[in-house]
Order: C-alpha cells, then sequence, then structure tokens
C-alpha cells in the first residue's frame, strides 16, 4: 500500500481538517469574547472612565489591533463557512429523514446546544453585523461622543454611547438574550473544539464537557451584566 | 407463564431500492415480554405469511450481539431504547402493554435501502477495504507476553475492536457521519505495535474513504456512543484525528 499523498490543503479540507478549521476557529472567537468580556466588566468600575480609559488603550495599539482585528475577521468568516457547509452536507448524508427520532442520552451530548449550532451561529452572526454598526461605526468623536480623560486627553466617549443604548429596552433585552445564546454556543463548540482537535480522551471528557458549559455560562453573565446594570440603574 | 402483550408496529414498508415506501400499521396481540424485538418481527411475518401478505424483511445473524447484521430504528433510536444492546437483544420487556413502535430502517444515502428495513452497509466494507488492516504478514498470534503491551493499551485496542459495525453509528448521527465506526477500525489497530507503523496512513486513507461514500460530517454530538451496542468512546474520534493530521506532518 502507497503512502496517501496528503498536502496540509487537502488535509484541510478533508473531513477531519474541516473539523480542525472549525475548532481552531472557534478557539481564537472564545480568546476574543473573553478579552471583550472583561473589557466590557471595566464599565462596573467605580473610576466613570475607566471604560473609555481601556477602549481608548485598545484604540492605540495601531498595526497590532489590525492585525488581530483581521484576524478575527478571518477566524468569523472560515468558521461560518465550514460551519455552513457542515449543514450543507449534513442533508446530502441523509437525503430521507426519520419518522421518529429521538436522542439516545447520556453519553450523548446532543443536547439543545449542540443541535442548536447552526441557528445559534447564524443568530450571532447577525448579531455581531448589528453590534459593529452601532458601536465600533457608531457615533464618535465627530459627533460629539467626546470625554476627557484625567490626563487631559480627549478621548471618544465610548461610555456614554454604551449608556444611551442600554437604556433602551431593545437593547437592554436583546443583548442579554443573544449573550444567552452565544453561551450555549461555547457551551458545546469548547467541548467540540477540544474533541475536533484531538485533546481528548476518555477521562477527561467529562471534565472537559463540564469546563465548556461553566465557561460558557460565566461568558454569557459576564456579558448580560452591564446592559442591565445600565438599563436598571437608570 | 407471562400474560401476552399487545404491541402495535408501524413498520416502513419498502418493496426495492426505487419504489417509494411508507410506515404501515400493524398489531402482534401475543407478544411476550421474553421476546427479543427480533422475535416479535417473527411473530409478526408468520402472522404476515399466513395471510398471505409479504413478510418484513430485516437482517439477523447471530441474535446475540456479536454479528453485527442486525440493526433498525426502534422508536427513533437506533438499537432501540435499551443502550448497549443491538436490537437481537432488546428485550419486549423494555416495553409497555399496548405501545406503539416506529420501526425504520437504518437511514443515510451510503446505507441504501435493499427492502423493508434491510440496508446495503457494504460502504463500511470499502472503508475496511481503504486500509483496515496490517500490510504485513504479522504471523500467528505470538506468544503471550512476548510483545510487551501494557494493559491499558490491551484494555483500550479491545475495547475499540469490539466494534461489530452494525452501522448505528452512523444512523443515529444527526449529520449520517461514520466517524465512530472509521475510528474504531483505525484505533484498534494503532494502539497496539503491529498496527502503529502504518497508523497515520491508515488513517489518511480510511477517512478519505469515509469522505468518498458520502458519509456527513461530525458535529460532536457522541450520540452515536449512545447508542453502540458496545459502547465505543468518541475518544477514538479524537485520536483518530490526530493520527490524521500527523499524516500531513510525517512524510
Amino acid at each position: 500500500m502507497s503512502r496517501p499523498d496528503v498536502t496540509l490543503v487537502s488535509a484541510l479540507m478533508s473531513p477531519v481538517g474541516r473539523k480542525v478549521l472549525t475548532g481552531v476557529t472557534g478557539i481564537g472567537l472564545v480568546a476574543f469574547v473573553i478579552v471583550h468580556m472583561i473589557g466590557n466588566l471595566s464599565y462596573l468600575s467605580p473610576d466613570p472612565q475607566a471604560y473609555n480609559v481601556y477602549a481608548h488603550k485598545l484604540m492605540s495599539l495601531g498595526w497590532l489591533l489590525y492585525t488581530v482585528e483581521i484576524g478575527l475577521a478571518l477566524c468569523f468568516l472560515l468558521h461560518a463557512v465550514v460551519g455552513v457547509s457542515i449543514q450543507v452536507r449534513r442533508r446530502r448524508a441523509r437525503p430521507v429523514g426519520y419518522k421518529a427520532y429521538k436522542s439516545s442520552g447520556s453519553p450523548s451530548r446532543s443536547g439543545y446546544s449542540a443541535r442548536s449550532m447552526i441557528f445559534t451561529g447564524i443568530i450571532l452572526l447577525g448579531f455581531l453585523i448589528l453590534h459593529l454598526n452601532s458601536f465600533k461605526f457608531g457615533p464618535g468623536e465627530a459627533e460629539g461622543y467626546t470625554a476627557m480623560l484625567q490626563s487631559g486627553e480627549e478621548v471618544r466617549d465610548l461610555r456614554r454611547l454604551m449608556t444611551e443604548k442600554f437604556r433602551e429596552p431593545l437593547y437592554a433585552f436583546g443583548y442579554p438574550v443573544v449573550m444567552v445564546l452565544l453561551g450555549m454556543h461555547m457551551r458545546h463548540g469548547v467541548w467540540s473544539a477540544l474533541q475536533s482537535l484531538g485533546m481528548m480522551s476518555r477521562r477527561l471528557s467529562p471534565y472537559i464537557y463540564a469546563f465548556a458549559a461553566l465557561l460558557g455560562a460565566l461568558v454569557a453573565i459576564g456579558f448580560l451584566v452591564v446592559p442591565l446594570y445600565i438599563y436598571f440603574s437608570a | 407463564m407471562a400474560k401476552d402483550m399487545t404491541i402495535n408496529l408501524r413498520i416502513w414498508r419498502q418493496k426495492s431500492p426505487e419504489a417509494p415506501g411508507k410506515l404501515v400499521d400493524y398489531t402482534v396481540s401475543n407478544a411476550s415480554e421474553h421476546m427479543s424485538f427480533l422475535e416479535l418481527l417473527d411473530v409478526l411475518n408468520e402472522q404476515l405469511i399466513a395471510s398471505e401478505d409479504d413478510p418484513v424483511e430485516f437482517d439477523s445473524d447471530c441474535r446475540e450481539g456479536i454479528c453485527g447484521s442486525c440493526g433498525v430504528m426502534v422508536a427513533g433510536i437506533a438499537h432501540g431504547p435499551q443502550q448497549r444492546t443491538a436490537v437481537c437483544q432488546l428485550h419486549m420487556r423494555s416495553f409497555e402493554d399496548g405501545d406503539t413502535i416506529t420501526v425504520e430502517p437504518f437511514r443515510a444515502r451510503a446505507f441504501p435501502i435493499v427492502r423493508d428495513l434491510v440496508v446495503d452497509r457494504s460502504a463500511f466494507d470499502r472503508i475496511i477495504a481503504a486500509h483496515g488492516y496490517v500490510s504485513v504478514k504479522t504471523g500467528s498470534a505470538p506468544d503471550a507476553n512476548a510483545i510487551p503491551i501494557s494493559k491499558d493499551a490491551a484494555e483500550e485496542a479491545m475495547d475499540f475492536a469490539a466494534c461489530i459495525g452494525c452501522g448505528a453509528c452512523v444512523a443515529a448521527c444527526p449529520n449520517g457521519s461514520a466517524s465512530l465506526f472509521t475510528a474504531a477500525k483505525i484505533e484498534h489497530l494503532a494502539l497496539l505495535p503491529q498496527g502503529q507503523v502504518e497508523a497515520s496512513q491508515r488513517a489518511v486513507a480510511m477517512v478519505d474513504q469515509m469522505e468518498a461514500e458520502g458519509f456527513g460530517d461530525c458535529s460532536n454530538y457522541a450520540e452515536c456512543e449512545a447508542v453502540c451496542p458496545k459502547g465505543i468512546s468518541v475518544s477514538g474520534i479524537a485520536s483518530m484525528r490526530r493520527a490524521y493530521m500527523k499524516g500531513v506532518f510525517s512524510k
């Protein structure tokens, strides 16, 4: 038997490679989401300018920030494209479905979070676009959203924008709902990424699965406290 | 003597691969809780033959859970509601008198229906043919302990070797993936010295064949492990992925 001809590209196009791509990009996105969540929590700091200071520091990273942003955009794109292609293949692999179907239960991980990955994923993608439009590309210094830091520097007043947005019920309650979906997506996604990258053994699996659920819940809570705090402290 | 049970069945009937199929209702009123599910189908078939109807076709052979011939969807679950048993070892005591049970064939594009509940699983044979073996002659069984193999490795290899190739993993997978079967057939060899040498090229050849057969992608639902009559762990799928990616870097 001759050695099959494998290249990195052919491997990444294979069923294993598609999972590896989803996993690697997913881990990149999880890292981003955690950093973003911790950054948001600075809104709750006793120093009223803490959030603006954080945002300003981030923006002044320059090329480093752009590199990370391009990397993240690629992660989102690849993650979405592969995710959708897996869904398309699913249809092809079973053209005639079952009249009766149900999960056999544990050790199956096929719960609500796992079965809704494509839906939570699509909602998160839509959310991402709206979110970038509201904040990243939202009103800035040109529109009068300016804050004076203690150093005397004038920066974009993101804190004011955030406060105004989350005083609106649609934002204050819409965001937390999406964050719960993000938590669900992560619950299956984190365990799935590690399984896809081959970092799983029979002994580790239950712990990793519990860790994924915990991480998903923590990220969702970390994100949704800020909008709810802003709304209810008005 | 146990009291008779009445079981209502809704069974997928399809005359040929191309013919349209449909669920047909039957009632077996003299079932016993001690019968296996296949014996219930036998009783139904006797009824059908007596009334000059076509019996329901289904695969079965050993009827002791080791051959991998039988396998149907019972009440929406591959091999039925009792875990770690093939449908031949599923007994009617798992059901209640008067239950209505839907019975369908294992469905996947790579498992075309032959007739009724019989599907063609030769896609599995082609995955094995791709590299589910050790290329060199390893001789007859070596003397015990002549090749040092740790107890853990031996046990784990044996766990993967327990795969009977029934296809329940594919049938239960929401995506119709054959990852658990392929992983089991790769891992039971990869864990032992005779199989280690070709581990990554074996993984590449078998995964590529799995793809060529038209099975779906794995989404790590682990539904396969839950329905596997041998309880084969999805950790094998993780190992298969490691072996596959190693194939890229070790030439």
